[in-house]
């Protein structure tokens, strides 16, 4: 059904009208005034097993649907703007069709993508291909770009990405590891999926800049997810007397590892874990074996950063989530906040938001403070396609409003965001 | 040495959980021939009722599961019996795809239904500190309480099915409409009315590997289908109708696992999945097949 080279030329026939168009009415401004109305595709796991990732974009898309409500001001007139949002499933072949529906069917003029490589990726792939300017978020980079096969001295021509790197995780985790006393052994738990495999990797991942830090690391080697026995991994960490524990698994794993561990007497001074570890729902599921656990963090109510849209802080956005959903805030609201801001900044500096190439232009001249953070591409990043933001430490403890508050415990990375407390040994 | 018995202790372990899912199926399986793809999606559901009964009954937690478990069972076994004989009877006959679909159709019910009410956070049931506890065994080594606990029901509903499939008045009609439905109408047996009585013990079975699964890990709306596969693998590697062979076939899964994780953890599954492929090309009809 959906036959690419079929949807190649139905793009390339589009984009030679739009052109066409353009040239045969002389100015831009002209063609502005075509555009009725601007439609921003938005795709994020809805359902399945990454659901959490996607928890906060209801919430968002609402917020933004009221901001919205009565056009926006490009160029001097007000255009309405829809948003679009499709579900990906947790499914990296079904966020390739709702992308090429989005493009195809809905003409959505901006794409919008957010969490994990097995959404952004094909979404991202998609919007490359039939030349559609695409934001996405919420995946270090080196999968993002690497897993797309992105070459380094060429980068892309339409897909922009705003979050940190593997580099960044890595600094993380060894700078809290640093401050505590241990014997700098590591064991890894390491996946075999998009994430595990990046972490795991001897040249990007882990390995190389622990043994340059002093640490040695034991890893077993990748398992699957939803692996329901960790024996053979604690056993090899008890072998090695390892005392820091670090990997990036998903959360039925990280419960189903935490048990075994204390059931077989394998205690391990820290637990760092990305991915399993981001979620406060999943910390709540651990129960008491939550208690001190690390994670990466990549927003929080503590960033000193503010919304250019709504001019809310980051804890009044955490708040108004909190208040509305009922529910503890999490890491994603920011990065879902902050893909609408470069969305509507882009819109508003396009010299003609209807037109594709000029809304990519706009997109990649973007120098804004969002509310997780500077987005700028070509400056910080390492390529022209990526924006850094900062990314510190944080740490699981027992809280009073909620049953676990995640506190930022090594800013090392980034200064600027204030940490809440020290680092300590489980 | 250690390392090695080790590696068989949390194997047969293992295998007792791949036992525990794989009793509901073995039965469904083997009376019926209705491949029940919703399986793990079943016990995923069971495991959310009773993380849901347990937060109702308000009782401290050591307590809470288990009763939660006790006023799951009848809630399973009529919602059993139910789905049997008003859904899925309708299915059965010489082509096995309607039932495929139908039970296909179920688990994406399921889960969407699931993450409406409960959304996509994990949630595992409070067992006060059951699900950390363990118990030395000497030589270094330690066992859980809770796999052990498994493991044990996994025993107890392998003998106490057993015994009811070939000792009781229901065993005898189980085997006979499974043997031949027809012969067993002109004596008197209405198989509608067997089978969904299979089907609601096989919910009960259910109800009780969801609670323990929950109590073991967390459990969220889209697990069930990685749960259907090991069960699956059991039952066929036990051969169909024999509980002892469900078990056995649960527990020669999880060692070949356990020892394939041990060499290497990506080998682990596929050890399991070598197993079981060899099993279908040697021994299409599995260790015990008490059916045909």
């Amino acid at each position: 059904m959906s036959n690419p080279s079929f949807q190649r030329r139905r793009a390339l026939i589009q984009a030679g009208g739009i052109a066409a168009g353009a040239a045969a009415l002389g100015m831009p401004n002209l063609v502005f005034a075509d555009v009725k109305e601007i439609k921003i595709g938005f795709v994020s796991p809805q359902t399945g097993p990454l659901a959490p990732f996607g928890e906060a974009d209801k919430f968002t898309i609402e917020q933004m649907n009221k901001l919205f409500g009565g056009g926006l001001d490009l160029g001097g007139k007000r255009v309405p703007v829809r948003i679009i949002q499709k579900d990906s499933q947790s499914n990296p072949n079904r966020a390739g069709e709702v992308a090429n529906d989005l493009i195809l069917k809905d003409k959505v003029h901006l794409m919008l993508v957010s969490s994990t490589p097995e959404t952004a990726n094909p979404v991202s792939d998609a919007c490359e291909l039939n030349e559609i300017p695409c934001i996405s978020t919420v995946v270090p980079w080196q999968p993002w770009f690497f897993g797309r096969k992105g070459d380094p001295a060429k980068g892309f021509t339409w897909t922009y990405h705003i979050f940190w790197g593997l580099e960044d995780v890595i600094a993380n985790f060894l700078a809290g590891w640093n401050s505590v006393p241990t014997n700098k052994k590591v064991g890894g738990l390491f996946p075999n999926d998009g994430d595990g495999n990046a972490w795991g990797d001897k040249e990007r991942g882990f390995p190389g800049p622990l043994s340059k830090e002093g640490y040695s690391l034991t890893d077993p080697g990748r398992f699957q997810n939803m692996n329901n026995d960790f024996s053979a991994q604690i056993a090899a960490f008890k072998k090695d007397n390892v005392e820091i524990v670090t990997g990036v698994v998903i959360p039925p794993d990280a419960k189903t590892f935490l048990t075994q561990a204390k059931q077989q007497g394998f205690k391990p001074k820290v637990v760092t874990l990305g991915k399993a570890l981001l979620f406060p729902a999943a910390i709540e599921a651990l129960g008491d074996l939550g208690d001190g656990l690390t994670t990466e963090v990549w927003w929080s109510p503590s960033h000193p950063f503010t919304s250019s849209l709504t001019k809310q802080s980051a804890k009044a956005l955490a708040d108004s989530y909190e208040g509305a959903t009922k529910k503890q805030w999490t890491q994603p609201i920011g990065f879902a906040h902050a893909l609408f801001e470069v969305a509507v900044d882009a819109l508003k500096r396009a010299k003609d938001p209807g037109d594709a190439a000029s809304l990519r232009d706009a997109v990649a001249a973007t120098n804004l403070k969002t509310v997780v953070g500077d987005v700028k591409w070509g400056g910080g990043g390492p390529f022209k396609n990526v924006s850094k933001t900062p990314l510190v430490l944080g740490q699981w403890v027992k809280g009073t409003k909620n049953k676990y508050d995640l506190v930022i415990v090594n800013n090392s990375q980034a200064p600027a965001i204030p940490a809440g407390g020290k680092m300590k040994l489980m | 040495m250690t390392a090695w018995l080790d590696t068989i202790v949390q194997g047969v372990l293992l295998g007792g959980l791949y036992a525990l899912f794989a009793m509901g199926q073995s039965l469904i399986f083997g009376v019926m021939r209705l491949t029940n793809t919703a399986h793990g999606d079943f016990i995923i559901l069971a495991a959310f009722g009773a993380f849901s009964l347990a937060l109702a009954l308000g009782l401290p937690p050591a307590a809470a599961p288990w009763i939660a478990m006790g006023v799951l069972l009848p809630i399973a076994f009529a919602a059993g019996y139910g789905l049997q004989r008003f859904v899925l009877n309708g299915t059965l006959g010489k082509d096995p795809l309607p039932s495929l679909v139908v039970t296909f159709g179920l688990a994406i019910v399921i889960q969407n239904v699931l993450q409406e009410v409960y959304s996509a956070d994990p949630r595992s049931i409070d067992s006060g500190g059951l699900n950390i506890a363990s118990v030395e065994i000497g030589g270094g080594l330690a066992v859980g309480t809770l796999p052990l606990l498994i493991f044990g029901v996994a025993v107890v509903m392998a003998v106490a099915m057993q015994w009811l499939f070939g000792r009781t008045a229901l065993g005898r009609a189980f085997r006979a409409v499974s043997d031949d439905r027809d012969a067993a109408e002109l004596m008197g047996l209405d198989h509608r009315h067997v089978y969904a009585l299979a089907t609601g013990i096989a919910f009960a079975l259910v109800a009780i590997a969801g609670t323990l699964h929950g109590m073991k890990t967390t459990v969220s709306p889209s697990d069930g289908p990685a749960l259907l596969l090991y069960a699956f693998e059991a039952v066929i590697i036990g051969g169909m109708g024999s509980f002892y062979g469900t078990f056995a076939g649960g527990v020669i899964l999880g060692v070949t696992q356990a020892i394939g994780f041990r060499i290497d953890p990506g080998w682990g599954i596929w050890a399991g999945h070598v197993v079981f492929l060899a099993m279908l090309l040697f021994r299409p009809s599995g260790l015990f097949p008490k059916t045909r």
